[in-house]
């Protein structure tokens, strides 16, 4: 009978075996279920390794302006050093860092942008830390950035939200404006998505805030797909100007178009070459 | 020097006149032409770069008609909503006007329109240039005075229209930008006292922005205005050829005659040659050069501006001023008066042409020079005008900087309200400062030229003197150039008016004689007097002492000529 | 004081050595110089030719769409041939006239601008004759009724462009009412307190403008939109409530620090969004008139007068922001009637 015939092994079981399968069905199913789970809508996970190595860099760069606790400092007018950044969230973090406007190097009516000091890493690991004190805007996702998913009538819309939210202070091709005090409204030339679209999220410095609330996730989308369209197109007819508009054209109005056609009008009424004639 | 006799040769017997005997024949048995013809077919016309400048502005008028009718065939000036599904992808399906749309399917569709909107815009720009820079020209040589007055005032009037026709044109595509211009010329007109609002409602048919404001500078700008340009520049030009063209002081020129080049050929050759100049470098621009990026910009939409918004260039000082304006605005007899919009506004501009057209009649009175001048001034030897001319530009200047001042604080990261400060004092004091530093350096300049004349040109041959000392010969101008340097008035003999006569009745308007007398002394007291006739003459005997030529140096370096080039043997 | 300004005795310390001696050219004396100079402007010409051709080859050939160094290539064609050819029969015909063309200078005498004494005194007496004979100053009363009748032409003229526009009317209302909720500009969607930061900017207009009707077309389009939406956009911005000074009687128009402003600039009338949101100014960019909303719209720079018009809030059943009225100060760029339209407005709330 073939019922009767069995291995040795069937009737030997380790007392453990049963947690083994447990555990393997565990790793099956989990693994399985990364595979086939959609994204989690944070781009990357901190880990508590993060959040320390980020404590460790802040203590190091960040404290002396903005306090131990990351609570800032106050002056004695009620001014600060620098804010607290208590629920300003990873985005905040990763702007200010990633875009190299943290830490400032002078005291300077804004934090310009420039080579940042921190790497990606670090950056991540300061974002994690902060992030770790308080719930505050992550790091924006595909949801903001991938704008190969824009279509021609989102890219349409996204212009009609910029033009109506951004260009009176970034301009029509988002070139940059003047704010009072020495400050101003950055370019955008060059700027990623990703930092564009932080900077709606967290509002650093004079910028307003733009929520998602009213400025959902695929508006914002729309209006970075949007700024990339007219930055990246070609300059129709001919050399730009920088989209500085009619005061540039008015210098090359001058210095070019005057300037050439006087030099023109010198050449028509010059003597050429004389000689002495011939008697 | 004898005039150069026309001698009339028979047709039959020229070349080009024989073969055109027949068809000029035929129309001169019908037109009678030939009287006309006779006296400007060899018209003389004086040679200098300085003379073309008007004619940079006429021949970009005439691109600028070309290019125009071109636009004009597909341009559509209505304020009608539409959709736009034409090339242009990221306003698919956005809702537009009619005129904002079709100057797009210009930029897109239409092959060469983008071209052609840019040459236009272009000419546009260099018309009004070219006009300021002629006009300057004008001014600072003088050659506003009798019986040029009349033709000063019409250059004053085409420079006030070509700027109403600049605006029209840049506003008619609807976009952002120049709605926005729109917009502030909406509530220019209404700060006007009293009866802004009514005006408002008339031209733009209803609250802004209605639908007849496009349609209505449409007409204004492709029929009313061009018309009456036309007009002016033919009678600018009429008058040009009546009173022949002034030409510099010189050797053989005189106040009675015109020494040059004829109308035909050389004339014709060089202003037709300049015309193709003028087009060729405006589609140049054209082809090279952005302007007026209206899809960058969006349609025009009352919520929507960008930061940096300004008017094209020649608007610039209007803009500067409305922006220095500090904020007054009073209420009397239940009426609001918008001082801050209306006097850098509407104020500015007609305060500009009516300084500008006044200019030739105040000098007159000043002076009292009333007699006819076709010689021109150097700028140097009226230093009171030039003084003043650099001023007026100064301020023009500053104005024209302050309308944009947030492009200058975002490049140069200035505050702009210290700009704004700066600039506002500035209008005031820079003029003053301008003007100082202007009549001091005319004034040096004539001293330099009264030097040349009376110690010579420097030869550059260094001598040295039996006791040691070195010195630097000079040698005498060529009789040319010292003509030149004195072909001026002199300083007239300034007089106190008479304030009464002999028998105590006192002048009547004596206040304002006195005033003119006051002004009359402003203007002649410091600049330098041309040397007398004994000067020269003492001068000439010195300078005879040393020889009146360069030194002989052998067969290598004779000294150096006026003009400072090395002469060779 | 003479007409003419005082002689002085010696005028002239240098005399007019006249014209100067004819300088030839060398194309003038020499022909191979001439013939070299003929070559190199029919060169000229000819290129100019070929590049018109190119004009046209280009026309054909270039697609629309195409770029060239990131310009449009059809641009750049059109415009490189047009140009230089046009540049090149510019210089060459001018070359020619200054090279080839005769270059003797010659002399034309001037004659005064006014006409002759005997031209004048003829040209009066026609006029007088003319006038004589026509009647004009001896009949008075053809004259004056004609004078009057052509005067009074005019009137047609004039009030035939009566219709050009309406009268002014009544400027004071907007659209917004009480009741009528915020709506965020382009998307539509209506606003909550909770969805608003502290610092947050929203660009709003009323709901009005982005109602449809029974037929899904919208009640507002074209002019009528672009007319509601000069004088009707809004900004919402959200401060902290200590930092909001608000004047006697506007301390309810917020909702916990959330305030509502015209976002149409007391001055000339350009939409202002330049919000700074740590200093609560508002710049608008036209001419940096500038307005604290912590200090209810008041003007602090610039040439802008009247503070930046307050409208009050509230929250419908639903929670979301509502106007309580419509604008209690006038919107618009001042005009002449503004003071008694305003006092109007006062008097009716």
């Amino acid at each position: 009978m073939r019922s009767s015939v069995r291995k040795l092994s069937t009737r030997r079981r380790h007392p453990l075996a049963g947690f083994v399968v447990l555990l393997l069905a565990l790793v099956a199913v989990g693994g399985v279920y990364t595979a086939v789970a959609p994204k989690p809508a944070t781009a990357q996970e901190a880990t508590t390794n993060d959040v320390e190595a980020g404590r460790d860099l802040f203590l190091i760069g960040c404290a002396s302006c903005h306090g131990k606790n990351a609570t800032g400092i106050e002056t004695q007018r009620g001014n600060n050093y620098g804010p607290s950044l208590i629920g300003v969230g990873a985005a905040s973090v990763d702007f200010q860092v990633g875009t190299g406007r943290m830490p400032l190097a002078q005291a300077a009516p804004q934090a310009p942008d420039k080579k940042p000091e921190y790497t990606a890493e670090e950056t991540r690991q300061l974002a994690a830390y902060i992030a770790s004190l308080a719930p505050g805007p992550a790091v924006p996702d595909g949801e903001y950035t991938d704008l190969d998913k824009a279509s021609t009538e989102d890219i349409r819309e996204g212009g009609e939200l910029f033009r109506a939210n951004c260009t009176a202070c970034h301009n029509s091709v988002g070139a940059g404006g003047a704010l009072p005090g020495g400050r101003y409204a950055p370019t955008l030339k060059g700027v990623s998505a990703k930092h564009i679209a932080e900077a709606m999220i967290t509002g650093p410095q004079q910028m307003p805030v733009f929520s998602d609330d009213v400025i959902t996730p695929e508006d914002k989308r729309n209006i970075i797909a949007y700024v990339k369209q007219v930055q990246e197109q070609p300059n129709y007819g001919g050399l730009g100007g920088g989209g500085l508009g009619p005061v540039v054209d008015g210098l090359f109005t001058w210095i070019i178009g005057i300037g050439g056609l006087i030099i023109a009008a010198i050449w028509i009424g010059a003597h050429g070459a004389r000689v002495k004639k011939r008697s | 020097m004898s005039t150069t006799e026309q001698e009339y040769t028979p047709i039959q017997d020229t070349g080009v006149g024989k073969k055109a005997a027949g068809p000029v024949g035929w129309l001169d048995d019908r037109l009678g032409l030939a009287g006309v013809a006779k006296k400007n077919l060899r018209k003389v016309f004086p040679e200098h770069w300085s003379f073309m400048l008007g004619e940079i502005a006429l021949w970009s008028f005439v691109v600028l008609l070309i290019t125009g009718v071109f636009l004009t065939l597909w341009f559509q000036p209505s304020m009608t909503e539409v959709e736009y599904h034409g090339s242009y992808m990221p306003f698919n399906g956005l809702e537009m006007s009619s005129a904002y749309k079709s100057t797009l399917d210009i930029s897109f569709d239409i092959r060469g329109g983008l071209l052609i909107r840019q040459i236009h815009h272009w000419a546009a720009a260099l018309f009004v240039a070219a006009m300021i820079v002629h006009m300057l020209r004008v001014f600072f040589t003088g050659a506003y005075r009798r019986p040029r007055e009349i033709n000063w005032l019409i250059g004053v009037g085409l420079f006030s229209l070509g700027l109403v026709e600049g605006f029209a044109g840049y506003s008619l595509p609807d976009d952002l930008l120049s709605g926005t211009g729109l917009r502030f010329v909406d509530g220019l007109i209404r700060s006007i006292p009293l009866v802004g609002s009514y005006i408002e409602f008339f031209l733009f048919g209803g609250e802004f922005p209605g639908d007849e404001i496009i349609p209505r500078l449409y007409m204004a700008h492709i029929l009313l205005i061009p018309a009456i340009l036309l007009g002016l520049v033919g009678a600018h030009m009429l008058l040009l050829i009546y009173h022949k063209h002034t030409q510099w002081p010189g050797p053989g020129r005189t106040e009675k005659n015109v020494v040059g080049y004829p109308m035909l050929p050389v004339y014709a050759a060089k202003a037709g040659g300049f015309f193709f100049v003028v087009f060729g470098f405006t589609a140049l621009m054209g082809a090279l050069l952005q302007i007026n990026p209206i899809w960058i910009y969006g349609p025009y939409n009352p919520s929507e501006v960008t930061a940096g918004s300004q008017p094209d260039w020649y608007m610039g000082f209007s803009e500067g001023l409305v922006r220095l304006m500090p904020g007054w605005e009073s209420t009397f007899f239940n009426y609001t008066w918008s001082w801050n919009v209306f006097i850098p506004g509407v104020g500015g501009l007609t305060t500009l042409f009516v300084v500008l057209g006044a200019w030739p009649f105040i000098e007159q009175w000043i002076t009292g020079d009333k007699r006819e001048h076709h010689l021109l001034e150097r700028p140097r030897n009226a230093p009171v005008r030039t003084a003043i001319g650099v001023a007026g530009m100064t301020a023009y200047g500053v104005a024209w900087a302050a309308g944009g001042n947030d492009i200058l604080a975002t490049k140069f990261h200035m505050d702009i309200y210290t700009l704004t400060w700066i600039f506002r004092i500035a209008f005031f004091v820079a003029p003053f400062i301008a003007f100082m530093i202007t009549k001091r350096i005319c004034i040096g300049l004539q001293r330099a030229d009264a030097n040349r004349i009376l110690h010579g040109y420097e030869t550059g041959v260094i001598e040295r003197s039996p006791d040691g000392g070195f010195s630097e010969r000079h040698a005498p101008l060529p009789a040319g150039q010292q003509y030149v340097l004195t072909a001026h008035d002199r300083v007239p003999a300034l007089e106190a008016p008479v304030e009464a006569d002999e028998n105590g009745v006192a002048a009547p308007h004596s206040r304002k004689e006195k005033l003119r007398a006051r002004l009359r002394a402003f203007y002649y007291r410091d600049q330098l007097d041309k040397p007398t006739v004994q000067d020269v003459h003492h001068a000439e005997e010195h300078l005879g002492e040393h020889d009146g030529h360069p030194v002989e140096l052998g067969d290598e370096f004779q000294g150096v000529s006026e003009t400072g080039v090395p002469r060779v043997h | 004081m003479s007409d003419e300004l005082t002689p002085v005795p010696d005028a002239e310390p240098i005399k007019d050595p006249g014209l100067p001696e004819h300088l030839y050219r060398p194309q003038d004396v020499d022909e191979s110089q001439a013939k070299r100079t003929e070559r190199q402007i029919s060169w000229m010409f000819r290129v100019a030719g070929l590049l018109f051709i190119g004009f046209v080859v280009a026309y054909i050939a270039i697609d629309i769409d195409a770029t060239f160094l990131g310009w449009s290539a059809q641009n750049f064609a059109f415009g490189v041939t047009l140009g230089g050819g046009m540049l090149l029969i510019g210089v060459g015909i001018i070359q020619w006239a200054k090279k080839l063309m005769g270059d003797h200078e010659m002399i034309e005498m001037r004659h005064p601008a006014a006409s002759s004494d005997e031209d004048r005194v003829a040209v009066l007496a026609d006029i007088n004759a003319g006038v004589e004979e026509s009647g004009f100053g001896r009949r008075p009363m053809i004259r004056n009724s004609l004078l009057v009748s052509m005067g009074l032409l005019g009137l047609p003229a004039i009030v035939l462009l009566r219709d050009l526009g309406p009268l002014p009317h009544d400027q004071r209302r907007t659209v917004w009412t009480k009741g009528m909720r915020l709506v965020n500009d382009v998307t539509g969607t209506p606003i909550k307190p909770s969805d608003l930061q502290v610092g947050q900017l929203v660009n709003g207009q009323p709901a009005i403008v982005y109602e449809t009707d029974a037929d899904g077309q919208p009640v507002l389009h074209g002019t009528e939109l672009l007319q509601v939406k000069s004088k009707a956009s809004i900004i919402v911005v959200r401060m902290r409530p200590e930092d909001i000074t608000a004047d006697k009687g506007k301390e309810n128009w917020g909702i916990d620090g959330i305030l509502c402003f015209s976002k149409i600039c007391t001055h000339v009338g350009c939409p202002i969004s330049l919000w700074e949101q740590q200093t609560h100014h508002l710049l608008c960019p036209c001419h940096q008139s500038t307005f604290d909303l912590g200090d209810n719209g008041k003007v602090i720079f610039g040439p802008a007068h009247r503070p930046l018009p307050q409208l009050p809030l509230g929250l419908d059943d639903e929670g979301y922001i509502i106007a309580m009225s419509d604008f209690p100060d006038i919107i618009a760029p001042s005009y002449p009637e503004l003071a008694r339209d305003q006092k109007k407005l006062d008097n009716k709330s």
